[in-house]
Order: structure tokens, then C-alpha cells, then sequence
């Protein structure tokens, strides 16, 4: 019984990375539609933005991985925000398109990243505090996962706040229930894009810095996580946050139980069979933006 | 996507709107030289290409023709009826397998080393009787049959099951490469039944023939080749019936074929089942010319690399989409060859390139490039303005393929 | 296009083809006067890269220095690389390239199993001669590879020798999903029978997969004695960081790996391994002469930063092993070579390593070592004399079960 109540943590913990990893997708292909494949190598930079606070500016890995986060968060944003005015712009309404091409641009930061740093793992040594666990009601905690944890429930509170107090937030729902209304009532579309698919962007940083805990920083990092987090957004609804939540930690329960009582390998193909099935039920996700619109 | 635009394309028969919309299906002389230029191009292949090749560079050439049918299936599946399969692979995987699994059983029966007439990753797995699911397998002709059959089937049944409930656009595409990646981890896992991940590799017999030898292999290149050119025409002929015509209008505006009284889920069942085929065909093609098949070449990337082949070629062509393929697999070898790491920027920007500039691909630049000097040629002899409303009948206009406007 | 214009999509298609295939056309001819062929096939992109660069480095260190010293049979070593891109059918490919358009005396190359079974049926069929630098699951003797590394009972089996003598009664073994651990898993399985260890769980998880903490959870519960750790490649990151955060140490549950050497230990995190046992035939720290020439040579080639690890030297003993087969055939025949392999012997960074011509393998010293607190392995055991190869573990008894197929060779 015990073996089984500590799967509990286990599936919340891989739902908190999905829900990281998901939570950036959940602004750029949610709201805008854009299937941003770089997204995984926008990871894997901020990633690479932790191991490089430590490494090269030689800060103690004790708070150097707190620095990482905002580091991480502004320049994988910059980054996306480059990607956006440079190209994405063009494809709006083409998310196939935006697909492919944002396949090569993850290609071409795969390869950069292999230049640069090499192509073997780099060590980002995770600060002292947050090794070993607390164990509650004889369920083991570990405090990079509770870390982990930490750090989605931080971005998920300042997501929603964003989005149902500030004004440019609800500027952006606005946009993603009818965008030519939200136009006409003079709001500026274009800026309000950029500013979408930043957010997005920066949380994918935000989710490299939390993945150097628990996995191994390379320059293929993304890529293990880049479609079950497209999973998570399309179980969820498109720019749904609480279906994004939902649907992460449903994935991560599932996972770690049929894990459990299967194999790692099954698991996984357990998890895409439910998912092919929930869609039966749901075509649209957990939750959809109600539209009168014709499509 | 105008309305206009919409109506024209829906109907079977177009009659006015011809003038915009050119009727999809070929005219007389163009039906007939198609398959002459076909004919001429299998001429080619068969009896000039081995004049300039040795025999290593004759089977990677077969190897890119398998790709190049792949690109057709993709072609009709995305370009025509607008479904982004990003998870060919598995396809390419069943067919491959299928055929494999037959020519390694065919090895381990003239083994007299093999225990249990058994493949000697099952043996290593501790099976001790061949599993149900490979018994058929041993018989040539049912693994001819399932090379094809099994992959229409499971995109048959996974296209119904997913088009009924009108997923489409990113979502099917997402579900798609979730496929491609299950698929691999359970064809590793399942060891005992699929050699895990070092696949199926040795085929020395081919119900009786020796694979190995020159003339084999030559035979197999052509094989290869007539079946590239049937498979080609067959799709030609899918894409220009009423059935193509039907195909892109759903397409275009799904919800309004639907209100014509057709069914688009079976409409697209039908493109997606046809498309698995040609993957599964190339992959057991791909078995005796490679030697080997393994779930490597079959997950998510690989799977995206056959969908760039052609966007590449021009997604809307299907001619376009198997020159793609065969273009860009002849270009990694080239640049893999000579500068290895160079390559993956190569690749990288390529895509990126020809998505922003060419968004129809190489079919498209040739086809702009032809269709302005037949303007250029005719402004002259007329001496009047450009005619600008010639457009194609395979691209859509202003929206995304997958027929969603913005 | 399409419909348009087949006619130009035909002559486009021709004159692509045949301009991209004849670009790199027929390399053809066989070695001139001075210089002799090989070919080095490693993945120089994809997943595999990391490792199999490092062996590529080695091998072509040791080119270097034989050209240096004057060649084999008087002739200059020309290397012709290719990149096996971690692909198994690009392996199948260029090795087929390197045999057939470029005629190549011998090949380096491979590294993982799959890799392996992909390029033997090509070898086998052009009659070529593959040199394959890693340690592997054994039960494969073909005539046309040599195996420069470690086979199961120069490196498991040993292994466990180590373990049962430190005195660890139960184990659980932990593996990616593929042959190799599968089988290692196998042979463990009849070992610990044989020798009443007890196997409490034997788990397997997807190549690549990064999310250890269910399996780290079962290793805190059940307590083994010892881990037995098979995983390949970047699992093992994830792996030691996931366990370490669960609180398991090197103290309390070793873990044994067999695939983790020098080169992985600094992406894994020294801190995250340190002080669990490794099992190999060769670590940097190892004290022989040839090693202290091989480690200072190796440096001064590619950076002081970087370190030599067991399948590195396997790889750069290989070529100075056909080096000197080639010399005792006096001829660069495949054939020729192979008749003269049986007994060729070296004083390698390794210690003394013997050719035995019927398997292919090397008799060679099997080594356990303890991750230290710079990355690098320190020795604690080792099996003081060469141990014979014997792919098929003949010679014990308790693995009939898993051999006996394979006896009738």
C-alpha cells in the first residue's frame, strides 16, 4: 500500500516538469496557434543558461540556479521574441507551416549548442539544499522535485494573475477569442503577439533550469520532452491553463502508475493509448474557448 | 479562402469557375504523356543511370526512390487532403517489418545452428516457440500481402476513429508524432518479438534466391524502380478522379462538404489508409535494398524528415514531392560525405528557407518560373496586360493547409 | 507543378539524381604505391556522437603515429572517415561504401550492439575485416570482425566476482531496453543462482528516458545490497542524480555500472557518482608504462583537459593490432591478415592483451574501479591476469541455459 501511495508524489512530480515544459506552449501554440518545435531547444538554452551562470561567471551553485531562472526566463524570451519578429510573424494561420520551419531552427540551436559547449553532457551541479528529502507520513519527498513543484505553482499564480488582472493579459484573451473584434476595439494585435509568444518562450527557459535537476543537460535535451508536453496542451485545450494543469498532472499520475505496475516502456505507450481514447470523448481537450464563430 | 473560391472547388463538376479554378483533372494530352514521360524516366533509371553508378551508389539510389514513395503517399495525405502525418514512420516501420520478420524466418529455417527454427533475439528472450503473431509471417506470400495490408489497416482504424471526432490541423499532427514515438519504444520493448533496438538486419534468401548476390540486387533495383512509377501513377490517377477533386475540397472547407452530403471522415480515412500504404510498400522495399530495418529510422525525426523531403519537393505536386525526396536524401549523403557536422545547419537552414521563401517547394519555383514566361510570351503576343488570373488548382489560397482560416 | 508540367519534373529528377550521385561518384582504384586505405566509421552526429567521437580521436591518434613512424609494409595509413550519423542503416550504408567504392583494407568503427549487427551481414558479404572497440553482450564470433573489447566474461562476470566477494547477497539490476543489458541481465540471472545472490527486481526503461524517480523509490524500499547498472548513455544522468537526491549512497547501496566510463562521468556530475563502483579492463589512472605514453600522447593531440576511457584505448590498441597483424601476413588481404591474427601480442595501456584467432576476442585484464572525487577511476580490484575471451561462456557451467544454441559452432 505504501509502494502504491508513493506514486502519488512520483506522478505529481513528472506532472510538474510536463506542466513546466507545458506550460510556455500553452502561450504560443494555445493562444497563438504557432506549433513551435524549437520550443525543446528553447529549453535546452536555458538549460545551457544555468550550466553557464555557474560555470563560466563562476557563481556558487548554491544560488546560481535561482539566478539561472530569471537569466533563463529573459533570454530564451528574447530569443523567441527574435524568432517571432523574424519569421513566425509571416505564418499565422499556417501552423503546419510554423511547424517545419521551427523543426530547422531547433536544428540549427541543436548544432550551435553542440559547437559551443560540445556534444557530451554538461554537469550543473544542483545546490547542496537541495539534495536528499523529507519523508511525510512515510512518503518520501525530494526537495529537487519539491523544487520542481515550487517553481510550476510560481508560474502557474503568475500566469494567472497575468492573465485575469493585468491588462495586457486580458488584452491577450481578448485577442485568442476573436481577434478582429479585439483589433477593432483597438487593441494592438501585433504587440500583443510579440508579448505572447515571449511569455512563452521565457517558460521554456524557465523549464530548462528545473529539467538540469533531474535529468542530464545536452544539447539534445529538449527533444525528450517536446511531445508529451504538445501532449499535455492538446489533452488540456488549447490555451486553457487550468486544462494544461489538469491534463500535465493526469499524464504524470497516469505515467508513474501504469510505470508501476507495467514497465517504463509500456507506460509510455499506455499513456498515448488513453490519450487516443480520452480524445474519442474529447475532441477538443478538457476544456474549449466557447466561440460563436463559424470555422 | 474566399467563398467563391470554396464553391468552385467543392463541386465535382466545375463549369464556370473553370477559368479560376482549372479543372483538376488532366487534360487528354497530358494524361497521355504522363505516364509516356514515366516510361522514359524507368528507361533512364534502368538503362543510363548503371552506365555512370557503381553498384553502391545504384543502391542508395534505389534506397532514395523508397523515400521518393513515401513523399507520393505524403503528398496525397498533406498536400491533397491537408492532414500533416508526422508519423510515417510507423508505416514505413509495419511494411518493413512485415517483410523482414519474413526474410530473417526464411534465414533461421536454412539454419541448422537456429534452436527451434527461432531468430536469436527470441532465443536471448527465452522464447521457446516462434510467437502466433509471426507464425503467418513465414509464408511469402501473406508477408507480401500484410506489407501493404497492415498499414492501411492501423491508419485506417487510427484515421476513423480520430477524423470522426474531427481532429485535425496541429492536433493530428501532434497526435501523429505521439504515434511515431510510441511506436518506437514498443518495438524496443517488445524485444522478444522485434529484435529491439537492433532491428532485423541479415537477409541472405528471398524464397530461395540469394539476396546477395549482383544479379539479385539488381533485380531488386528494379523492382524498386517500376514500382516507384506505378506507385506514382496510381496516386497521379487517385489525385486527378473525383475522388482527388473531393479530396481537396475537404480540405479546403471541411464543414461545407459535409453540408453537401458527403462524408469527409471517410473522405480522409480513405487518403490517410492509401498514403500508410505507399509508406508501408517503401519500407519493405527498403528492406532488401538496406539489409536492414530497424525502430532508429522510424521515430519522431525520421518521421519529420519524410514530411520536410516534401515540403521540400512542393507539397502540393506529387511528382514534386517524390523529386524532393530523392533531392534532399541525394544531398545528406553528399554533405554527410564531405563535412559531416556541417550538414545539420545545412538541413536546418534548408527547411527554413525553403518554408519562408518557396512554400511550395521546388515544384512551386518551377512552376511560377514557367507559368511568368508563358506570361511574359503571351503579354508579347498580345500586348496586353499579364493574365493574372491563371492560378493553380492544388494550392489553396489564404489559408493554412489544413483548412482553417485565420 | 504537378499535372503542368510532368515533363520538367522528370528531367529535374534525372538530372538531380545523377548530378548528386556522380558528384561524389565512384571513388574507384585500389591504393596506389604509398599509402593504404582504412576506413573510421563512428557517429560523428546524433545521440551517439558523445561517446563514439572520443574513439574516433583515439583511432586516429594512433594512425598518426604510425604513419609517423614510417607506416605499415612501408606504406602511410590514409584514413577515410565517415559518419554513421547514430544510425543503424547509415552504418549499414557507408561501411557498404567504404568496401565497395573505396576499397578499404580494413574498417574502425561501431559502438553500439546495433550498430554492430547492422554493418556484420555487409562485412560478411564483401569479405571485409571490422575492428568493433566496444565491450559488448558476446554470443557472436564472426570471422570478418575482431573485437578489440571487453565480451561478457572478461567484464560481467568478473564483476560479479567482485561483488559477491565483497559480500552483497541480493542485487537489482537496472537497464535501458536493449540487448545488451538484456542479455548481461540474462547471464547475471544464471550467475546469481549458481552462487544463491538473490535477484530482487530486474527493471528496464526506454533508451533516453530521464524520469528514474519510481525506480529510485523501489531501490529505497527493497534495500538491495547492490545495483547492477546497465544503462546506456544519458539514463545514466538522470539516473545518479535521482537517486542521489533520494538519499542512496555509494555507502549504503552500491551501484555497479558497466557502462559508464571517464568520458560520461563529468556530464553525470562527479558528485552524483562518486565513489560507486565501475567495471572495466582499462580506466586513466592505470598504472602501466604504454598507458602513461598513451594518456600524455592522447593529450598533447586533442587537450590537456581531456580524459582516455576503456573504449578509447580499445579502439587505438586496434589499430596498432592490424598494424602489426598486416606486417606478420606481409600483406593488406583481408584473408591473409586474418590467418596471421591468432597470437599477436601487446604491451598495451591496458597491460598485455592477446589476439585468440578462433573468436576474434582479446584475452585481456578485467579491472573494478571506484569513481574518485576528480571524475576519475581508481582501481580497487582487478583479475591480476589476462582473462581468455569465451563469448559463449563455455567454460561455466551455470550459463548452459543461455549458451547451449550457440554451442554447435
Amino acid at each position: 500500500m505504501d509502494a502504491i501511495l508513493n506514486q502519488v508524489p512520483i506522478g505529481i512530480a513528472i506532472g510538474a516538469v510536463l506542466l513546466l515544459a507545458a506550460l510556455g506552449l500553452n502561450f504560443t501554440f494555445g493562444q497563438m496557434g504557432v506549433i513551435n518545435m524549437a520550443h525543446g531547444e528553447f529549453m535546452m538554452v536555458g538549460a545551457y543558461t544555468a550550466f553557464v551562470t555557474h560555470a563560466w561567471f563562476d557563481l556558487n551553485p548554491d544560488y546560481a540556479l535561482l539566478l539561472a531562472v530569471p537569466a533563463a526566463f529573459a533570454l530564451t524570451g528574447l530569443l523567441g521574441l527574435a524568432l517571432e519578429a523574424g519569421v513566425i510573424r509571416h505564418f499565422y494561420g499556417r501552423p503546419l507551416d510554423t511547424l517545419l520551419l521551427t523543426f530547422g531552427v531547433g536544428l540549427v540551436l541543436q548544432q550551435i549548442a553542440r559547437d559551443v559547449f560540445g556534444a557530451p553532457n554538461v554537469d550543473v551541479p544542483a545546490p547542496a539544499w537541495l539534495a536528499g528529502g523529507v519523508d511525510v507520513l512515510g512518503i518520501r519527498l525530494h526537495h529537487a522535485r519539491l523544487f520542481i513543484l515550487a517553481l510550476a505553482v510560481l508560474c502557474v499564480v503568475a500566469i494567472a494573475y497575468y492573465l485575469n488582472r493585468s491588462r495586457p493579459g486580458r488584452q491577450m484573451r481578448a485577442v485568442l477569442h476573436n481577434r478582429d473584434l479585439a483589433a477593432i476595439t483597438g487593441i494592438p494585435t501585433r504587440r500583443v503577439d510579440a508579448t505572447t509568444f515571449f511569455l512563452g518562450s521565457g517558460l521554456a527557459g524557465i523549464a530548462g533550469v528545473a529539467l538540469t535537476l533531474i535529468g542530464p543537460t545536452g544539447p539534445t535535451l529538449g527533444h525528450n520532452y517536446i511531445v508529451d508536453a504538445f501532449l499535455v496542451v492538446v489533452v488540456g485545450g488549447l490555451g486553457q491553463l487550468r486544462g494544461t494543469i489538469l491534463a500535465a498532472l493526469a499524464l504524470g499520475l497516469l505515467n508513474a502508475f501504469s510505470e508501476f505496475w507495467t514497465d517504463a516502456s509500456l507506460a509510455k505507450v499506455i499513456v498515448f493509448v488513453a490519450i487516443i481514447g480520452f480524445l474519442q470523448a474529447r475532441p477538443q481537450g478538457m476544456f474549449t474557448v466557447r466561440s460563436r464563430a463559424l470555422t | 479562402m474566399t467563398a467563391e473560391d470554396t464553391r468552385a472547388t467543392t463541386r465535382p463538376a466545375p463549369t464556370a469557375a473553370s477559368a479560376a479554378i482549372p479543372d483538376p483533372r488532366p487534360t487528354p494530352l497530358a494524361r497521355a504523356r504522363d505516364p509516356l514521360t514515366v516510361v522514359a524516366l524507368v528507361a533512364a533509371a534502368l538503362l543510363v543511370l548503371p552506365l555512370f553508378l557503381d553498384q553502391f551508389r545504384l543502391n542508395l539510389f534505389a534506397q532514395y526512390l523508397c523515400y521518393a514513395i513515401v513523399a507520393i503517399g505524403i503528398a496525397l495525405a498533406w498536400g491533397r487532403g491537408g492532414m500533416l502525418t508526422l508519423g510515417h514512420g510507423v508505416y514505413f516501420g509495419l511494411g518493413g517489418y512485415a517483410l523482414a520478420m519474413h526474410l530473417t524466418l526464411a534465414r533461421v529455417a536454412e539454419d541448422p545452428m537456429a534452436q527451434g527454427g527461432l531468430p536469436d533475439f527470441m532465443v536471448w528472450s527465452g522464447l521457446e516457440t516462434l510467437p502466433l503473431l509471426w507464425r503467418p509471417f513465414a509464408n511469402p506470400a501473406f508477408a507480401l500481402f500484410a506489407v501493404v495490408a497492415v498499414p492501411g489497416l492501423v491508419a485506417a482504424l487510427l484515421g476513423w476513429s480520430v477524423f470522426r471526432q474531427r481532429v485535425r490541423g496541429a492536433y493530428f499532427a501532434i497526435l501523429n508524432q505521439a504515434l511515431a514515438a510510441a511506436f518506437v519504444i514498443l518495438l524496443v520493448g517488445q524485444q522478444h518479438l522485434t529484435g529491439g533496438t537492433n532491428g532485423l538486419t541479415d537477409f541472405p534468401t528471398f524464397a530461395g534466391n540469394d539476396l546477395y548476390s549482383p544479379e539479385a540486387q539488381w533485380v531488386v533495383y528494379v523492382i524498386v524502380v517500376v514500382t516507384t512509377a506505378l506507385v506514382y501513377l496510381m496516386f497521379r490517377h487517385v489525385a486527378g478522379s473525383r475522388y482527388g477533386s473531393l479530396l481537396v475540397a475537404v480540405r479546403d472547407g471541411e464543414d461545407r462538404v459535409r453540408f453537401l452530403g458527403y462524408n469527409p471522415t471517410w473522405v480522409k480515412t480513405l487518403a490517410y489508409a492509401l498514403s500508410a500504404m505507399a509508406a508501408g510498400l517503401a519500407g519493405a522495399l527498403f528492406v532488401p535494398v538496406m539489409g536492414i530495418i530497424s525502430p532508429e529510422m522510424l521515430g519522431v525525426v525520421p518521421s519529420i524528415t519524410f514530411v520536410l523531403a516534401v515540403a521540400i519537393g512542393g507539397r502540393y505536386s506529387i511528382a514534386g514531392a517524390a523529386v524532393g525526396a530523392v533531392v534532399m536524401n541525394a544531398a545528406q549523403t553528399t554533405f554527410s560525405e564531405s563535412f559531416a557536422g556541417g550538414w545539420i545547419y545545412l538541413q536546418g537552414l534548408l527547411f527554413v528557407v525553403v518554408i519562408v521563401f518557396a512554400p511550395r517547394g521546388l515544384a512551386g519555383v518551377v512552376q511560377s518560373t514557367t507559368a511568368a514566361l508563358q506570361r511574359a510570351r503571351r503579354a508579347r503576343a498580345t500586348g496586353g496586360t499579364p493574365d493574372s488570373t491563371h492560378r493553380t488548382s492544388d494550392t489553396p489560397q489564404g489559408t493554412d493547409a489544413s483548412g482553417s482560416p485565420r | 507543378m504537378g499535372r503542368a508540367r510532368p515533363g520538367s519534373a522528370a528531367t529535374s529528377l534525372l538530372a538531380a539524381t545523377t548530378l548528386a550521385l556522380s558528384g561524389c561518384g565512384p571513388a574507384g582504384g585500389s591504393e596506389d604505391g604509398d599509402t593504404v586505405r582504412v576506413g573510421m566509421l563512428h557517429s560523428l552526429s546524433g545521440t551517439m556522437a558523445i561517446s563514439e567521437v572520443t574513439v574516433r580521436d583515439s583511432v586516429q591518434l594512433a594512425i598518426d603515429e604510425i604513419n609517423d613512424d614510417g607506416g605499415v609494409l612501408g606504406r602511410q595509413i590514409e584514413p577515410i572517415e565517415e559518419d554513421g550519423a547514430s544510425d543503424e542503416a547509415t552504418f549499414a550504408e557507408k561501411a557498404q561504401k567504404l568496401l565497395q567504392s573505396d576499397d578499404v583494407a580494413t574498417v574502425f568503427g561501431g559502438w553500439t550492439s546495433a550498430s554492430r549487427k547492422a554493418m556484420l551481414p555487409v562485412f560478411e558479404r564483401n569479405n571485409g575485416l571490422l575492428w568493433y572497440p566496444v565491450q559488448y553482450e558476446g554470443l557472436e564470433a564472426s570471422d570478418n570482425i575482431v573485437y578489440t573489447g571487453a565480451t561478457t566474461n572478461q567484464q560481467i562476470v568478473p564483476a560479479l566476482d567482485y561483488l559477491v566477494e565483497q559480500g552483497h547477497e541480493s542485487l537489482y539490476l537496472i537497464g535501458s531496453d536493449y540487448v545488451f543489458p538484456r542479455t548481461a541481465n540474462q547471464i547475471i540471472t544464471a550467475y546469481a543462482e549458481a552462487n544463491d545472490l538473490e535477484i530482487i527486481e530486474e527493471e528496464y526503461t526506454p533508451l533516453g528516458h530521464t524520469e528514474y524517480s519510481t525506480i529510485t523509490g523501489e531501490i529505497e524500499r527493497e534495500e538491495p545490497d547492490a545495483v547492477f547498472n546497465t544503462l546506456n548513455g544519458d539514463s545514466n544522468v538522470s539516473f545518479f542524480q535521482q537517486l542521489r537526491s533520494a538519499g542512496v549512497t555509494p555507502d549504503d547501496t552500491p551501484v555497479l555500472s558497466v557502462s559508464v566510463a571517464e568520458q560520461e562521468i563529468d556530464g553525470i556530475g562527479v558528485e552524483n557518482i562518486e565513489g560507486h563502483p565501475v567495471a572495466w579492463n582499462y580506466y586513466q589512472t592505470t598504472e602501466t608504462p604504454a598507458n602513461e605514453d598513451f594518456v600524455s600522447a592522447f593529450q598533447d593531440a586533442y587537450g590537456e583537459d581531456r580524459v582516455t576511457s576503456d573504449p578509447m584505448q580499445s579502439a587505438y590498441n586496434a589499430v596498432y593490432l592490424w598494424a602489426a597483424a598486416v606486417e606478420e601476413a606481409e600483406s593488406f588481404e583481408v584473408d591473409d591478415v586474418r590467418a596471421a591474427l591468432d597470437g599477436i601480442e601487446r604491451d598495451a595501456p591496458e597491460g598485455p592483451i592477446t589476439i585468440d584467432g578462433d573468436t576474434q576476442h582479446l584475452a585481456k585484464t578485467s579491472r573494478v574501479g571506484e569513481v574518485n572525487e576528480d571524475g576519475l577511476i581508481d582501481q580497487v580490484w582487478s583479475s591480476e591476469e589476462p582473462i581468455e575471451p569465451d563469448p559463449y561462456l563455455t567454460g561455466y557451467d551455470w550459463a548452459d541455459d543461455i549458451t547451449e544454441v550457440e554451442e554447435g559452432e
